[in-house]
């Protein structure tokens, strides 16, 4: 297929997609016990009947479910991701000021894993028996095995209060901190120990990739060929077994963008990262649907952005994609 | 035990100690104070939101008629004095002449007036100015509270951020005040401090109010209020001196580990005006929980002394009574339910409730709060285990998130459940919502047990108006020595909120509102590095 044509077709599985995130969500989070008006009253230390009646009448919540549905899709389709119910906010200033720093967090984090994991994962499988190769495979087990929060916590204990390195929590040292470079610094700071906290799970999974893809593509003929050549040790691994060995990673790299952004949340739970994460979740606890559906459109967008790109670069990293498109 | 309790009481009693000797050193003015919260407010006018998330920053910002020290004391603030008629049935309060708001304009009895009317519009604790039914203001700086009846409730309401002095040239504009744009951006205020800058989830940044109407003060240039919503977190930014001073400190093995600290102070103090109790409310209409017997006996056989000696490592005093202890109202003269199986066993067999083959006698639930597992989920669990010794059988329900448990309990579909509602002060503001027969209604933090009992209502009515201390006491005693006898809550313990300070801190906020307060008067003995 050609290039345009697979974009159209992306487009409308896109769009089914996105209509099928807001139905379904909204329906579920509908389905959950409870609404904001009980959590305003809940966070105000109580409220009277009248009171919450009025929260209710105000957002529309005592209209039949039907009903909501329906003024709620039509108003995504004139571009009106609504107001949260519980900010009193558009819902879109409210995410827009929450999507920078996930950005920063779930990109940064998948980078790192990429270029770790498969440098790790090809130094394993030069030597498939030898100690670092097997120091690696513990590794990487260990990392994929433990949870996320656990990891996050152990984290700030040892290198946060017990060696004092980095910073608790937060993305930056708050209104009495930096400016220009100096923030940035501050930030790249704050970033260590959840970067650290969020790749390690997805290094482990990328070393175990490219380890395995390694050690296939490492005894396939052209190798032995190249070898027989004479070509050195650094050329045939590097030039001629990775290129053909980070396939299966660029498609995985894609495909878990989506998980990236789940593993974020309890990322950003344990570091007061003020992301999308912190917010999807408060938002479901507060039964805030709008912000939640806002949300999970937007998540639901750049992961399909994602898997574009993803397409994009597999036709770039394997030209026999292309050719067989054309055939 | 008694050790670690003799403990607990020398800290508090060299806290206390320490505070005069403060308050013989002249304040220095500078610096900044960083407070650490998990707490992430809406926005910050308090006239018509409570909540101690809104309430907090919202004291510093805005300022009251009156306020409180840490013995209820009522002390001129906005008002320089207050007056209240023979019949009780006005409240004339004076007003400083030279008060400003934060942009320069003039905080005169309009304001005052607007601020009292917004609130009782508006406001959550709807019985905080229910009485009143007009405000005069006769000049600019003389106010008249009309009441319906005498309205003991009414100094300590103002007292604090539950009414608060806000400015009508902006909130009266004719919008909806309670979703109203400048609620949280370019707020004006008129209390010690501006809001300069406030990013969710991550800090609340308050500035220096040069325009404040108390020359001098506030003493701090700065409050950040870094909001930081893990608990182990919250400690090691604490130990590490990221913060200074953290309020509502609530985990036990924070406080216990914060304790070891020799940079900090940590103290219970400030928490006697939000009076905040964790108990075990009963269905009184529907299942064995209708029976006072079957609730006496539950009573009986869960142990205050072990939740707050064991589970709460000592961190925690006892509730005896609807009144929290830390309040002038508070009786101990009360039916206590010290541990005794044996009673307990007579009177579920009293009830019908026998002993089957199995050896157990009837199965209950208990609901829980899903935040505070040391005050909710561990104290359900507990009574899970004690009360299997006298046969009943407790299944522990679990709810994934507030507003699953606020459902079933204001249907009133639970036979048992661990709440944590808050005094407010007086009791006509936090405490008679619970008790009343006609605020038996189906909406959370109402009287959700439906206990009604004319006689409580007759005290309760007759205690709201009272304005002679003694005798309004003397109700309020009474009150609680029936509740104790029928029982419709079984309550447990204070929450152990605990407020960590830097040892450098001045005048730390330990009022009976804490940090629901101006907090103009803290001060830096010495900078942090």
């Amino acid at each position: 297929m050609r290039l345009p044509a697979v974009i159209a077709k992306r487009l409308v599985y896109a769009l089914v997609l996105l209509f099928a995130v807001l139905v379904l969500n909204f329906t579920l989070i509908h389905l959950a016990p409870g609404d904001v008006a009980e959590t305003i009253a809940g966070e105000a230390g109580g409220a009277s009947p009248e009171m919450l009646a009025q929260i209710r009448k105000d957002y529309g919540l005592d209209l039949p479910f039907l009903e909501q549905l329906y003024r709620y899709i039509e108003k995504v389709v004139q571009g009106d991701f609504g107001y949260s119910f519980y900010f009193d906010r558009p819902v879109t200033s409210v995410i827009f000021e929450n999507v920078w720093p996930t950005l920063l967090l779930v990109v940064s984090s998948l980078l790192i894993a990429i270029l770790f994991g498969t440098f790790l994962g090809v130094f394993a499988a030069r030597r498939p028996n030898g100690l670092l190769s097997q120091a690696i495979t513990v590794l990487a087990l260990l990392g994929y095995a433990l949870p996320v929060f656990w990891t996050g916590i152990m984290l700030v204990i040892l290198f946060a209060s017990f060696i004092p390195l980095f910073p608790t929590s937060g993305m930056d040292a708050g209104p009495l901190g930096a400016s220009g470079f100096g923030y940035v610094w501050e930030v790249l700071h704050h970033l260590t120990l959840p970067v650290v906290t969020l790749s390690t799970i997805y290094l482990a999974f990328y070393s175990r990739l490219s380890r395995a893809s390694m050690m296939d593509v490492l005894g396939a003929d052209y190798i032995r060929t190249a070898r027989a050549k004479g070509l050195g040790e650094r050329v045939v691994v590097f030039k001629h077994a990775l290129r053909n060995a980070v396939l299966p990673v660029v498609t995985f790299a894609g495909l878990q963008f989506g998980a990236l952004f789940s593993g974020a949340v309890l990322v950003e739970a344990v570091f007061s990262w003020p992301g999308l994460g912190t917010l999807a979740f408060d938002s479901i606890l507060r039964r805030d649907t709008p912000t939640l559906l806002g949300i999970l459109f937007f998540s639901a967008l750049i992961v399909i952005v994602a898997n574009l790109l993803t397409d994009l670069a597999y036709r770039l990293v394997d030209p026999r994609i292309k050719s067989a498109a054309r055939a | 035990m008694l050790r670690k309790f003799g403990m607990a009481a020398l800290t508090a009693a060299a806290a206390l100690h320490a505070a005069p000797a403060i308050a013989a050193d002249m304040p220095k003015k500078g610096g900044t104070l960083v407070m650490i919260t998990s707490q992430d407010p809406r926005h910050f006018n308090p006239a018509v939101q409570s909540g101690i998330a809104t309430m907090g920053p919202g004291a510093h910002i805005f300022a009251s008629l009156v306020r409180a020290d840490a013995k209820w004391n009522i002390k001129p603030y906005l008002a320089t004095s207050w007056t209240t008629s023979a019949d009780g049935k006005s409240v004339t309060f004076k007003l400083r002449k030279n008060a400003k708001f934060s942009d320069g304009k003039p905080i005169t009895s309009a304001d005052v007036k607007f601020s009292i009317e917004i609130q009782k519009a508006n406001h959550p604790f709807k019985t905080s100015l229910g009485a009143v039914t007009g405000v005069e203001a006769p000049d600019a700086h003389t106010v008249v509270v009309r009441l319906k009846h005498p309205h003991p409730a009414l100094l300590l309401a103002m007292s604090t951020s539950i009414v608060p002095i806000i400015p009508k040239h902006v909130y009266g504009d004719g919008q909806n005040p309670k979703t109203h744009p400048r609620n949280s951006k370019n707020v004006v205020s008129s209390g010690a401090y501006i809001l300069k800058e406030y990013k969710r989830g991550r800090h609340i940044l308050l500035e220096r109010n040069p325009n404040y109407f108390l020359k001098g003060r506030p003493y701090m240039d700065r409050i950040v209020y870094r909001i930081i919503r893990d608990s182990s977190s919250q400690v090691i930014a604490m130990e590490r001196g990221e913060g200074n001073l953290a309020p509502y400190m609530a985990e036990v093995a924070s406080i216990v580990r914060l304790k070891k600290s020799d940079k900090l102070v940590v103290t219970d103090q400030g928490y006697a005006g939000i009076g905040p109790v964790t108990w075990l409310a009963f269905n009184t209409k529907e299942g064995p929980t209708a029976d006072v017997r079957v609730r006496r006996a539950i009573a009986y056989a869960i142990d205050r002394k072990f939740i707050t000696e064991q589970l709460h490592r000592g961190v925690s005093t006892a509730a005896t009574g609807p009144i929290v202890p830390g309040s002038p109202f508070y009786t101990k003269e009360v039916e206590t339910y010290e541990l005794d199986l044996k009673k307990a066993e007579a009177l579920l067999d009293e009830a019908g409730h026998k002993k089957k083959a199995d050896g157990t006698r009837l199965e209950l639930t208990i609901d829980y709060i899903p935040f505070g597992p040391d005050v909710q989920q561990r104290i359900a669990e507990y009574a899970r285990s004690a009360l299997k010794k006298i046969g009943i059988k407790i299944t522990v329900r679990n709810s994934p998130d507030f507003p699953t448990w606020a459902r079933r309990i204001s249907t009133w579909q639970f036979q048992m459940t661990m709440d944590l509602p808050f005094n407010w002060g007086d009791p006509v503001i936090g405490v008679h919502r619970s008790y009343l027969c006609n605020n038996v209604k189906k909406v959370i933090w109402s009287n959700t047990q439906q206990y009604c009992n004319r006689e409580v209502d007759k005290i309760l009515e007759a205690a709201g108006k009272e304005t002679d201390q003694a005798k309004r006491r003397a109700l309020y005693v009474k009150f609680q020595q029936i509740l104790a006898r029928d029982l419709p809550v079984y309550w447990i313990a204070v929450l152990p909120f605990h407020t960590a300070y830097d040892k450098n801190l001045g005048n730390p906020p330990l009022t009976i509102w804490g940090v629901i307060s101006s907090m103009d008067d803290i001060y830096w003995k010495k900078q942090p590095k």
